[in-house]
């Protein structure tokens, strides 16, 4: 017998084959479970912003490693993207994420950048954890798949605002007067925004006494410091990115001038290892009441001691401590939800229920509008040129030290 | 307002302005005689902070002495890049021009980025944070001694250009290419000494610069915008210009800082740039094309 095979039996085989295949195809999709949940990292990661968002991407990279040590192990596979301080570009990175396959969006450190990639998020059905942006607007716009686990600026002020009254209690120091300087970006702006709407309300012992706005780039800001130094306040209110926190330290410095305090109501800067290596022994007594980890938290230990392996000459702050938590709310989401599929993962996000965490405050869950609204800010001085948390006292490492001696005399 | 801040404020925006203005002067000097806008003016001065920040780093050398070097190199460096790399473009398109100085400018940045990273970096040497009392007025050490130097670099420039034949010779180059030719100058290697001596005034402002404001590789870009605006605002191609043109950007920023919002800082540059566009195009010391 010939064990050709026609032509004609070719053809008729190959298309029974792919009905075959065609056929059973789509019961294999139905039938596929996720293997790897894909997280899109987004952060500033070059730019103005560049050291932050790298320190957001610090918390991501080590979060699956930790998850894992705490039993709440998933495959998850990080997706980088860089937005370079950059809003529009923010946006188009967003998408790609998107369109490369990412299940989750997590981002971005600053609150303009986030706006635009909770458009991108939201109009794509794909979960969006902001892991640290402040700007109130964001979680107002009745966002399905927007999720932020940072307070808000208004969230900031008043526990800022709250824990200044606690400080002057505990130093025995009451400023009379005061200025308020402020970058003028998106976030410093919410933040002036929500302190000149809130500051009545809480019925603060001191005067503001000037508002000065300036240049989120600026490279010097020795005019704005002779500014302030002239109206003799006796407290500081800065609200700061990290660089011109340095500036304006610096030049306080040279300018001599020495206010009783300076404390800031919620702001990066004062608390980035950046600011201890570039200013040194002028970093310290400098105060900021912000979100923070808790010391005294498991959770937060175990980070830690990852953290500390994997970035031995890195400080462990709060934006490493959201990144992870991010992560962390992610992955207990698809754990739960068991599916990638956007509206699964949101819905999943939204009955997130986590007692235990890094950082301090209450359970992270978040409300109808997709805000964590059980965040709590401490008190933070600065101590031997690191950060430490000195009120509440329940969680303090250290004592509250004040007035700050001069700058000549340390 | 109390006058001695006003005063303060003033003689400190004068200061920074000498200092902008010796970081354009380079820009000026390589335009007025090769007639080529180096648009990767910025990303050189970032190289030479690095260069300082470097040199103090690991050998603990101030920037003002560092500066010497950093300026020797980088008059090599410039020297380097007109013979081999701008001297083919010399009669090209100004569009050729531009994309060529562009790409070089974008490597120099990537180049940086890679070699160290995003983070800020600065130089605190032992006066970096004092101050100099003048009656009530306290004025920054630092700008005092890097406005002083600027000065001084920009005389010993001016006295080049004007005394010495080679600085007549490149004064020729620029005034008439073909008379240069004609009476047998190497213009090809005047040209090459003419941006080197500009990229070694970028090289000892980016130096200095480091005693004033923190490095990034990113703000290349943003050095080259501010000298381009102070070299047209001084007229493009004027020594003189160059430093005038910077002393007003220093004094308009650190004014209306004081008087209106400190944020609309660069918005008073920019607009001093339109005036001067609109009624004076070629600049305040600038010639008439």
């Amino acid at each position: 017998m010939s064990s050709k095979i026609t032509r004609r039996q070719f053809a008729a085989s190959a298309a029974a084959g792919a009905a075959i295949v065609a056929g059973v195809a789509p019961f294999n999709i139905v039938r596929a479970q996720p293997k790897a949940l894909k997280i899109g990292s987004i952060h500033p990661r070059s730019g103005f912003q560049a050291q932050l968002g790298i320190a957001c991407q610090r918390g991501i990279d080590i979060a699956p490693r930790v998850l894992k040590q705490l039993g709440m192990g998933a495959d998850v596979e990080i997706m980088n993207a860089d937005t370079e301080s950059n809003v529009d570009i923010a946006r188009s990175r967003a998408e790609k994420l998107i369109n490369d396959g990412a299940n989750v969006l997590i981002g971005a450190f600053d609150s303009g950048q986030s706006a635009a990639i909770a458009q991108v998020a939201e109009q794509k059905g794909v979960p969006y954890i902001i892991n640290v942006a402040a700007a109130p607007q964001i979680t107002e716009q009745g966002y399905k798949f927007v999720f932020r686990n940072f307070p808000t600026a208004p969230m900031l002020v008043g526990d800022g605002l709250n824990l200044m009254k606690a400080v002057f209690e505990k130093s025995g120091i009451t400023p009379k007067t005061a200025v308020f300087m402020h970058v003028n970006d998106t976030f410093g702006q919410a933040m002036a925004g929500a302190i000149k709407a809130m500051a009545p309300r809480f019925n603060l012992p001191f005067q503001i006494v000037e508002t000065i706005a300036y240049d989120p780039q600026a490279k010097d800001l020795s005019v704005e410091i002779a500014k302030a130094k002239a109206t003799g306040a006796e407290m500081v209110m800065p609200v700061t990115r990290l660089n011109d926190a340095i500036l304006m330290v610096r030049e306080m410095v040279k300018q001599r001038w020495e206010p009783k305090i300076v404390m800031s109501p919620g702001a990066p800067g004062f608390y980035e290892n950046q600011f201890y290596k570039t200013l040194g022994k002028f970093s310290n007594y400098l105060i900021t009441n912000v979100p923070w980890y808790n010391p005294r938290s498991s959770i937060t230990q175990k980070l830690l001691d990852e953290f500390t392996k994997s970035y031995k000459n890195e400080l462990f702050e709060l934006n490493v401590g959201f990144s992870f938590e991010a992560v962390m709310v992610a992955v207990d989401a698809f754990n739960r939800a068991k599916s990638t599929d956007g509206k699964a993962l949101a819905d999943a996000i939204r009955l997130t229920k986590i007692d235990n965490h890094v950082m301090a405050g209450g359970t992270l869950q978040f409300n109808e509008k997709g805000q964590n609204v059980n965040i709590k800010s401490v008190t933070l001085q600065n101590l031997d040129q690191r950060p430490k948390v000195v009120l509440p006292l329940d969680i303090a490492e250290d004592n509250l030290l004040l007035p700050m001696p001069s700058w000549s005399k340390r | 307002m109390p006058t001695e801040l006003v005063f303060t404020v003033a003689l400190q925006g004068i200061l920074t302005g000498l200092v902008y203005g010796l970081m354009a002067l380079g820009l000026s000097v390589i335009f007025g005689v090769v007639r080529v806008v180096n648009f990767a003016h910025g990303e050189m001065m970032t190289i030479a902070s690095y260069g300082a920040i470097v040199a103090f780093g690991a050998w603990n050398i101030d920037p003002l002495v560092a500066m010497v070097p950093i300026a020797v190199i980088l008059f090599a460096l410039g020297y380097a890049m007109q013979a081999a790399l701008i001297n083919p473009f010399i009669n090209r398109p100004e569009h050729s021009q531009f994309i060529l100085l562009a790409a070089v400018a974008i490597i120099m940045v990537n180049g940086l980025l890679m070699i160290f990273g995003p983070d800020a970096r600065s130089v605190l040497v032992d006066y970096s944070l004092d101050s100099i009392e003048i009656g009530p007025l306290l004025v920054d050490k630092v700008r005092v001694i890097t406005a002083t130097m600027a000065l001084a670099i920009t005389a010993a420039l001016f006295a080049f250009f004007k005394l010495s034949h080679t600085g007549k010779a490149i004064r020729a180059c620029a005034d008439n290419h073909l008379g240069a030719l004609v009476i047998g100058l190497n213009v090809k290697q005047l040209y090459a000494l003419t941006f080197g001596i500009g990229s070694a005034c970028v090289g000892a402002a980016g130096a200095m610069m480091t005693l004033l404001i923190d490095t990034t590789p990113n703000i290349g870009p943003v050095f080259t915008l501010q000298a381009f605006v102070i070299v047209i605002i001084g007229g493009l191609g004027s020594m003189p210009g160059a430093l005038l043109g910077g002393v007003l950007i220093g004094l308009s920023e650190a004014m209306s800082g004081l008087f209106f919002a400190p944020s609309a800082k660069t918005m008073f540059g920019v607009a001093i740039l339109i005036l001067v566009l609109l009624f004076r195009p070629q600049g305040l010391l600038g010639r008439k094309a």
